[in-house]
């Protein structure tokens, strides 16, 4: 039996331990925001923050994620994230928009650390996650305005 | 638990290793999951002159420091290496502070604590490698590129090997948990020769024989 | 950063960032709802004023999308045209897939319903223009009726319906109803360009807040409780089929529910999704391979190659080629050019869910290209009356092309899974990344021969084209497809011949993102460029020279060497290369600057891209296809290729080798959208042709090597 938070609420998990945990956020608790695009942790559509850094849940067993906590994009709060997300929205990032939930927590993750990224930290952040309409161009677009936002 | 690759995959992987390197392929190695052998230090007690003997014992250690899944993590430029052709890792993760990648794609992004299966994905790509300590050697301690005399001089000098003896750097290569990987690097991936207790006792007697470097 | 400082980096996190770790005792089943798929055409609860436009009564307006929205913004586009002449507020509007049915919501480009050849707002242009001034012209009728005043007193604007004189005005959900009994004119008459409120303006697309949270519903998402979900192995040759399997460990896999034989492979049904791929896993198969391709793609190659000496369809025979090559003093310039096969790789894999309602009928969930061909398809093979089968297109992450088939073949996969059932339980059916890479349908194989003459004056005099490839159209005579931007090339050249040879293959071929455009873009515009260069003429220049003819081209083309401020100069270790290509009736020009990047191969900078698309409906949208054209082609001619290797397997599998543009490797990208008042054209496709030759333009005045050979990474591995 595997235990943790996601999104806040407390779950519990008694399938097959190896089950990764983006299986168990899609199918066990029907958080569909989260995304499978590899399966083999190269594309970044299944990004989540596990105790609070990007993990790709793709290649996660739920077995090592007992007593963590686990955040998706459905659960994403606090000012990076509202910033993130306003900047997206203002600058019409998505384009098919499958991609774009794993985007927006590693851009969330970084302005966490990094609250004035330079295009550096960018890439060093934004490189793992595969975006095929290639919406990149503006993806560093409103990562910079929302670094800049929340400058206020 | 044993995969079974689907179709004839398993008789064609040696062809496709080769052909996949000319395209810049990322897929793993050709998985001879078995490692090559390693002398044992006492194979080399007949050599009489101390200075000799030491350095054939260092280069018997290393078959190990010099492979692939020991240099990867060794870079000489920002970018970890990947795979038995040493590509440059993909996805493109920099090295950051402390070698553990940068904000918002540090090495634990990817991997965990220990090697994760892949179940049911591309055959050429088996398994994440993991280790509790996952992260790359700093910059002064880069293997790439460098002869096993230039990496021995390194390890012995306490300005790139982390501030360390020579009876730490024997006790780090023979119980270093990351060093160990190597010789457990998960499923589709070819292991360091030997084994890490071998290869331990080989840097051991290379100490005690005076730590000779060509 | 040490381990222990991540460590509390993460507490800091958890600590800062204001969550409330809920404690609350969480109830067994998830806390969250099922997310259930989207019904084509909107609530039933809308009043339909025809059948593109449904108003609710709390004002909103939907507009029934006859495309899929994937990426390239029909919602937004065809919501602008309706709420243009519907004299709608962009607040109100709404965005649905409209259902199925290939005679009212045909592509009027195509006879069927369909998105493709990037002509979503051409064909709609009129018709849905047409339908916003019908379902004004109703609500105008039914307000003169309620409030008793004459029709023509009644204006309209920004969704209030006004009368001035008596002082009444209401929003548009207070009298749909009654609109929805008015008599719709006949020809209602359409508003002159100069008068367009909406239309060229940058509005918010409407599917953007939906994919920015998580809440946008693709078919991947689509669950319920009782759902089985369903993988398919398959043979990893083309022509491949199954001589012998053995499930007996798949099924001890816990959570597996059945396996089935079905035509495309080996299906394994389970209660989730790692259950089915662990159960796909444990299949022991073997295929038989008699039948299969298993030459390896070097053999094909040869094979190509062989066809250049043989005479071949003609597309083009314009003047005496042969004379001309044969005079004195005339100089030949020769180029043999190899494009690989390329998966679409759309980031969402091909999927499907089958769920039966109580009637019998069937809804089918999909990302519907030809939804008419997937309704037919999918009916056909679970055994139901067309009618009693619903195809509900869903938001779809990308296509590229690979979910328009004819004949559905996807779809043929899918009911048959779902028609190898019971059919009580509902199932999704869904391919992973290795199924998506080594499914076939590429961009085929192309293998072209250029000749070019240069009389003693400098003149090209001659050009001289053979293509080798699939027909993908599967034509036995010429294939237009094959040979579309090189049997109409632009540049004025008095002996032009362009020839085709079709190559029978079973891999099987598709359209990819401009299509024919993809390699005759490259070899014109990198052929022509080489032309140039011998007779020392400037590229933009020099092309400007020959399209005498083309005034749109030549305006992009101006624009562009504008935009970079071309002829100044570049910094050391920088080149810059330019292209221009027409496809599907939009003219693109772009030129890049690159360096060597520090693995060996271009690097590219930045990008200048002028389009001429006709009235631009939505700039940014325009905008958007470009960037995202130029990332989509420069991703595939720096890195991708299918490759069969030795006994035809198929060598790549997923992104690991099947590489895709990274974030890092994207160049900065400046677009300028021509103005115009010819009708609109389409922008999803176009802005991918002219980025392969303009790097290749630049790689080859920067290293002196021409790109013979995609993808242009080989050069540095090889």
């Amino acid at each position: 039996m595997v235990t943790f938070t996601l999104n806040g609420q407390e779950r519990t998990f008694d399938g097959d331990p190896d089950t990764p945990l983006l299986w168990v956020i899609r199918d066990f608790e029907k958080l569909t925001g989260t995304k499978y695009g590899c399966g083999v942790a190269q594309c970044g559509a299944c990004t989540v923050h596990l105790d609070g850094m990007t993990r790709r849940s793709c290649i996660t067993p739920i077995s090592t994620v007992d007593g963590s906590e686990v955040i998706t994009i459905e659960g994403i709060e606090g000012p990076e994230a509202k910033a993130v997300q306003a900047a997206w929205v203002a600058i019409d990032v998505p384009q098919c928009g499958y991609c774009q939930s794993g985007q927006i927590m590693s851009a969330v993750a970084l302005l966490q650390v990094t609250p004035k990224p330079s295009d550096a930290d960018i890439d060093g952040a934004m490189a793992g996650n595969l975006c095929r309409c290639a919406t990149y161009h503006r993806i560093r677009q409103a990562i910079h305005n929302a670094a800049d936002a929340m400058e206020g | 638990m044993k995969k079974f690759a689907i179709a004839s995959g398993v008789a064609a992987i040696g062809v496709a290793a080769s052909l996949l390197a000319a395209t810049f392929s990322l897929a793993q190695d050709n998985p001879a999951e078995q490692s090559a052998p390693l002398k044992p230090a006492a194979e080399f007690q007949s050599i009489t002159d101390a200075k000799q003997r030491s350095w054939a014992l260092f280069e018997e250690a290393g078959k190990v420091i010099q492979h692939p899944r020991c240099v990867n993590c060794h870079p000489a430029t920002e970018r970890p290496l990947q795979t038995m052709a040493m590509h440059p890792h993909q996805p493109p993760v920099v090295r950051g502070e402390g070698g553990m990648g940068m904000p918002g794609m540090t090495c634990n992004t990817c991997h965990g604590a220990a090697n994760v299966d892949v179940v049911g994905q591309a055959e050429t790509l088996k398994s994440i490698p993991g280790n509790a300590a996952w992260h790359l050697a700093p910059i002064e301690m880069a293997w790439q590129g460098k002869t096993l005399g230039e990496i021995c001089r390194q390890i012995k000098d306490p300005e790139r090997n982390g501030g360390k003896t020579l009876a730490e750097i024997t006790e780090h290569m023979a119980h270093d948990s990351l060093v160990g990987w190597g010789w457990q690097p998960g499923a589709g991936r070819e292991p360091v020769p030997g084994s890490q207790a071998v290869f331990g006792e080989l840097i051991a007697a290379w100490v005690e024989s005076g730590a000779a470097c060509q | 950063m040490t381990l222990q400082q991540i460590s509390s980096t993460r507490r800091a996190f958890l600590a800062g960032s204001g969550l409330i770790i809920g404690l609350a005792l969480a109830p067994r089943l998830s806390a969250f709802a099922a997310p259930k798929g989207v019904q084509a055409g909107g609530e039933d609860a809308l009043t339909a004023l025809n059948a593109f436009v449904k108003i609710g009564t709390d004002d909103t307006v939907t507009v029934l999308s006859k495309h899929i929205e994937f990426g390239q913004g029909p919602f937004t586009g065809l919501a602008t045209l309706v709420a243009e002449e519907l004299d709608a507020d962009w607040s109100q509007m709404r965005a649905v897939h409209s259902p199925a049915d290939d005679k009212i919501y045909a592509n009027l480009a195509f006879g069927l319903q369909g998105t493709g050849g990037s002509t979503s707002i051409g064909n709609s242009y009129e018709q849905l223009r047409k339908a916003g001034a019908t379902a004004r012209a109703m609500l105008v009728a039914a307000a003169a009726e309620e409030w008793g005043v004459p029709a023509g007193e009644i204006t309209v604007e920004k969704g209030r319906i006004k009368h001035t004189a008596s002082g009444k005005e209401s929003g548009f959900g207070a009298l749909t109803v009654k609109a929805a009994t008015q008599t719709p004119p006949e020809n209602p008459k359409l508003k002159d360009p100069s008068q367009f409120v909406l239309i060229g303006q940058e509005l918010p697309k409407l599917d953007t807040v939906g994919k920015t949270n998580g809440t946008a519903i693709f078919t991947l998402d689509i669950a319920t409780d009782d759902m089985l979900i369903a993988v398919v192995a398959h043979p990893d040759h083309f022509g491949a089929s199954l001589k012998s399997f053995d499930d007996s460990d798949a099924r001890k896999v816990k959570g597996v529910i059945d396996v089935k034989q079905v035509p495309q492979g080996i299906a394994v049904y389970a209660d989730n999704t790692y259950s089915a791929l662990k159960g796909r896993d444990s299949l022991k198969i073997e295929w038989d391979l008699s039948k299969a391709e298993t030459r390896s793609s070097k053999e094909l190659e040869a094979d190509y190659a062989k066809k250049f000496a043989e005479m071949g369809l003609k597309a083009t025979n314009n003047g005496d080629v042969e004379t001309a090559f044969g005079k004195e003093g005339v100089q030949t310039i020769e180029a043999e050019l190899v494009f690989p096969f390329l998966a679409h790789a759309p980031m969402e894999p091909l999927d499907a869910v089958f769920m039966k309602a109580a009637d019998g009928s069937l809804d089918v969930y999909t990302g519907a290209q030809f939804p008419g061909m997937d309704l037919m398809t999918a009916a056909k093979i679970v055994g139901l009356d067309p009618s009693k089968v619903r195809v509900n297109t869903q938001l779809t992450g990308g296509s590229f092309g690979r979910k328009a088939q004819f004949g559905s073949p996807y779809m043929q996969e899918a009911a048959s899974v779902y028609a190898a059932t019971d059919g009580t339980r509902p199932v999704k059916h869904m391919w992973t990344r290795e199924d998506d890479i080594r499914g076939g349908f590429y961009r085929p194989m192309y293998a072209h021969k250029m000749r070019g003459a240069i009389d003693a004056e400098g003149r090209i005099v001659a050009w001289d084209q053979v293509i080798v490839g699939q027909s993908i159209m599967g034509k036995a005579d010429l294939d237009e497809t094959s040979v579309e931007g090189a049997s109409n090339l632009p540049y004025v050249i008095p002996n032009l011949r362009v020839t085709s040879h079709n190559v029978a293959l079973v891999v099987p071929p598709l359209w990819w993102r401009s299509v024919g455009h993809t390699h005759t873009g490259f070899a014109v515009e990198t052929f022509v460029d080489e032309l140039l260069q011998k007779v020392g003429k400037d590229p933009v220049e020099g092309r400007l020279a020959l399209l005498t003819n083309e005034p749109r081209h030549m305006g992009t083309l101006k624009k562009v060497a504008e935009m970079a401020d071309w002829g100044s100069t570049v910094p050391d270790g920088r080149s810059r290369g330019v292209a221009v290509v027409k496809s599907f009736g939009t003219y693109v020009a772009q030129i890049v600057e690159i360096s060597t990047g520090d693995d060996g191969a271009p690097r590219v900078h930045k990008v200048w891209c002028a389009v001429d698309c006709g009235v631009a409906i939505n700039p940014n949208v325009i905008k958007a296809q470009m960037e995202g054209g130029i990332g989509y082609g420069l991703g595939a001619v720096l890195f991708d290729a299918v490759t069969l290797g030795d006994g035809g397997k198929i060598m790549q599998s997923n992104f690991h080798d099947y590489r895709s543009l990274r974030i890092n490797e994207m160049p900065a990208v400046d677009v300028a959208v021509i103005a115009s008042t010819e009708k609109p054209t389409g922008v999803g496709e176009p802005g991918v042709p002219p980025i392969g030759p303009a790097v290749a333009n630049a790689w080859r005045r920067l290293t002196g090597s021409p790109v013979r050979r995609l993808p242009i990474v080989n050069i540095v591995t090889s």
